[in-house]
């Protein structure tokens, strides 16, 4: 029968699985598309709901402050009347984030390049491999490190800084005492952001036209001058938004600068002696002995980090998302 | 190492002309050069380390490495000429980068791990820190690893479901103004300092006078791991061919079978290997245990009432209490932590490239 009349034939089945597929089917779409729209939703108002829980809490504990909130150099909101001020935390939570970009950077950049130009072929998988893994070690290994290890390493070091830098007023160590100081704290953030920095900025190194860095070899160039004219000028914006990444790991980091600093309320441009305080690392200093109150104030200076990394964080992204629009000719 | 180096395109023209070539090999550096260089700077750096009395190998290095970068690029200046000198600058500068790297991360790596032996042993992974006191040279991380993985395991069970699902919406549906913010907020929340999301559920925690638990820790932990599962799954889906949704689609497969019986199972290895990743990340974190755990010397296997522990918590404590056992205690944990952190990290490597879609090219 089914091969007399095929014209007749072929508008009957589809009838039948239309009805079977469509009913499971739109019933199953729509449920798993509520579904994943749901998730994507729900992660949206977790980030609305930080943002308006943790400036309802700020919002009691500055309304109660008798300090300034932004120029205060004290932390008492224990005290009667209680008295609270970021000052010295956003300079030190600053500071110590600038000296860590100043260095990993740099360095950063060289072992992308490494990795990327200059390795033996056979050295720069592995190698990569390694600054991954090394993305994994968690912050409170590197805090011990940093603390136990590092800070006696960096006493020789510091007194050379001392001695023959002094006169930059940024390196003159006008207190005695171990190195727990915010360059300390720089260096370790530093050696902590480095795996992050590198691997990004190697994923856009090998992402630069092959021609490019041809056309420059044809002309003669060594292999300085190709990096300089080819892989440099296309990675910029990439290794911006990386540091940039970085640099909102280094604002937020709170184990590594909790071991290694020794805190104190002052601000002081002497890089080298110990003392200040970055947003985390008083957070995580003063919430053992805070009573409710005193937790509503670390809330408050932890919405000033939350925005600090909302900007910078916002930021790269942005530089990242503009650059994929004209770096799409070559994907 | 340099062999890179040298093959490079100006050696090239050597076989295509006689007359040229003598022109531009007689100036070059013999390949051994770099080594010579460096062997001389580190001579010199040492014997300046002793002549000055420095206690720190680490000026001893720097001195070498920038006797290193000054030495080659004089004599390659002298010798060859400003561009080859400003070139082989360059790859010694990239080069000491590269070691200054590796120095400390080494000596992290070291440092954990010959003074986690010290410590580690069945004793160490079997027993709580119920009364034990600071310079006693007892008691071990039983009770912090039950914290860990409990909290670990709830923060995995609430935070993978909903990244992937995310992901996939992203993937498969998602189009529109509300894709678009999703995209930016998850990529903005990969960002959110560990002791930020500690604060949130804080902030919680205080308005609805909950005590401190497991269970709040694992919530914090949720948040922190999300944005990190949505982006790998999103980064695997993107990886799936289209031929295959078209196949199951064109065979009136409707779309969501088609995700689950198609779509997933392609990229499964990756969205493993990025749930381990982002397990391997929150396992270290211990600001949000810190807040909201608060920490205990007992075993206690209820996540959901009273305090916990965890690795990370436990390390922090250990170094806090600052006697020599004290320490002791915190490398063992350190290594501990840091097996299972790498554990995790290299079979969710493997798994992926075991696992790796067909991408068809």
């Amino acid at each position: 029968m089914a091969s007399t009349t095929p014209i007749d034939k072929p508008p009957a089945p589809p009838v039948a699985l239309k009805r079977a597929g469509t009913k499971s089917g739109r019933v199953g779409d729509k449920v798993f598309l509520g579904l994943s729209r749901g998730s994507g939703i729900l992660l949206l108002v977790i980030m609305a709901s930080i943002a308006v829980f943790l400036t309802y809490r700020a919002s009691i504990a500055i309304s109660k402050n008798e300090g300034n909130f932004l120029t205060t150099f004290d932390w008492n909101p224990a005290g009667d009347p209680p008295v609270f001020g970021i000052a010295v935390l956003l300079f030190g939570t600053i500071v110590s984030s600038v000296v860590a970009m100043a260095i990993a950077v740099p360095v950063a950049v060289g072992i992308a390049l490494f990795i990327s130009h200059y390795a033996p072929r056979k050295l720069a998988a592995p190698l990569a491999y390694v600054v991954d893994l090394l993305a994994a070690v968690p912050s409170i290994v590197y805090g011990i490190w940093g603390a136990l290890v590092l800070v006696p390493y960096l006493e020789g070091p510091n007194l050379w800084l001392d001695q023959f830098f002094g006169w930059t007023y940024l390196f003159d160590k006008t207190e005695v005492g171990v190195a727990r100081s915010l360059f300390t704290v720089g260096i370790l953030l530093a050696i902590m952001i480095l795996p992050i920095v590198t691997s990004v900025s190697r994923e856009v190194f090998l992402q630069v036209p092959r021609m490019n860095e041809e056309a420059a070899l044809a002309l003669g160039a060594t292999r300085w001058e190709v990096i300089r004219l080819s892989v440099l000028p296309f990675g910029r914006s990439g290794v911006i938004s990386a540091s940039m990444l970085g640099l909102g790991r280094a604002l937020g980091e709170t184990m590594a600068v909790a071991t290694v600093l020794s805190p104190s309320f002052i601000i002081s441009g002497h890089l080298l002696n110990p003392g200040g305080g970055t947003f985390a690392q008083n957070i995580a200093a003063k919430f053992d002995e805070a009573n409710e109150y005193g937790r509503d104030a670390l809330i408050a200076s932890g919405l000033v980090l939350f925005i600090l990394t909302l900007l910078v964080n916002g930021a790269a992204r942005l530089i990242i998302a503009r650059r994929k629009e004209y770096s799409g000719a070559n994907a | 190492m340099s062999q890179a180096a040298n093959t490079g395109i100006q050696e090239r023209p050597a076989p295509m002309s006689p007359a040229r070539t003598t022109s531009l090999s007689t100036k070059a550096l013999p390949r051994w050069a770099p080594f010579a260089f460096a062997a001389v700077a580190i001579a010199l750096g040492v014997g300046t380390g002793i002549a000055a009395g420095w206690q720190s190998r680490t000026q001893w290095g720097l001195v070498s490495a920038l006797l290193f970068v000054v030495i080659s690029y004089v004599t390659t200046s002298v010798v060859e000429n400003r561009r080859q000198a400003k070139d082989r600058l360059a790859t010694s500068i990239v080069w000491v980068c590269f070691l200054l790297a590796v120095v400390p991360l080494a000596s992290l790596l070291w440092t954990t791990i010959s003074r986690g032996m010290e410590r580690l042993d069945g004793y160490f992974l079997t027993h709580s820190m119920a009364g034990v006191l600071g310079s006693e040279a007892t008691g071990g991380v039983y009770h912090a690893l039950i914290g860990t993985l409990e909290q670990v395991g709830i923060a995995t069970l609430i935070a993978a479901p909903i990244g992937m699902l995310t992901a996939v919406y992203l993937v498969e549906y998602g189009k529109g103004a509300l894709a678009k913010a999703v995209t930016f907020f998850v990529d903005v929340m990969t960002g959110i300092p560990s002791i930020v999301a500690g604060l949130f559920i804080l902030s919680i925690m205080l308005m609805t006078k909950t005590q401190p638990s497991g269970l709040m820790g694992a919530l914090a932990l949720t948040i922190l791991m999300m944005p990190v599962v949505v982006r790998s799954t999103e980064e695997m889906l993107k990886l799936v061919p289209n031929e295959l949704r078209e196949a199951s689609l064109a065979l009136g497969v409707p779309k969501w079978r088609t995700i689950l019986k198609v779509v997933l199972p392609t990229a499964i290895g990756g969205i493993t290997t990025g749930v381990m990743l982002a397990i391997a990340r929150i396992a270290g974190e211990t600001a949000p245990i810190m807040l909201l755990v608060f920490g205990s010397q007992l075993i206690n296997t209820n996540p959901f009432q009273g305090a916990q522990s965890s690795l990370p918590f436990y390390i922090w404590e250990q170094y806090k209490v600052g006697t020599d056992q004290s320490y002791d205690r915190a490398w063992a944990a350190a290594l501990v932590l840091i097996a299972f952190v790498m554990i995790l990290n290299l079979v969710a490597r493997g798994i992926a490239r075991w696992k790796a879609p067909k991408t068809g090219r």
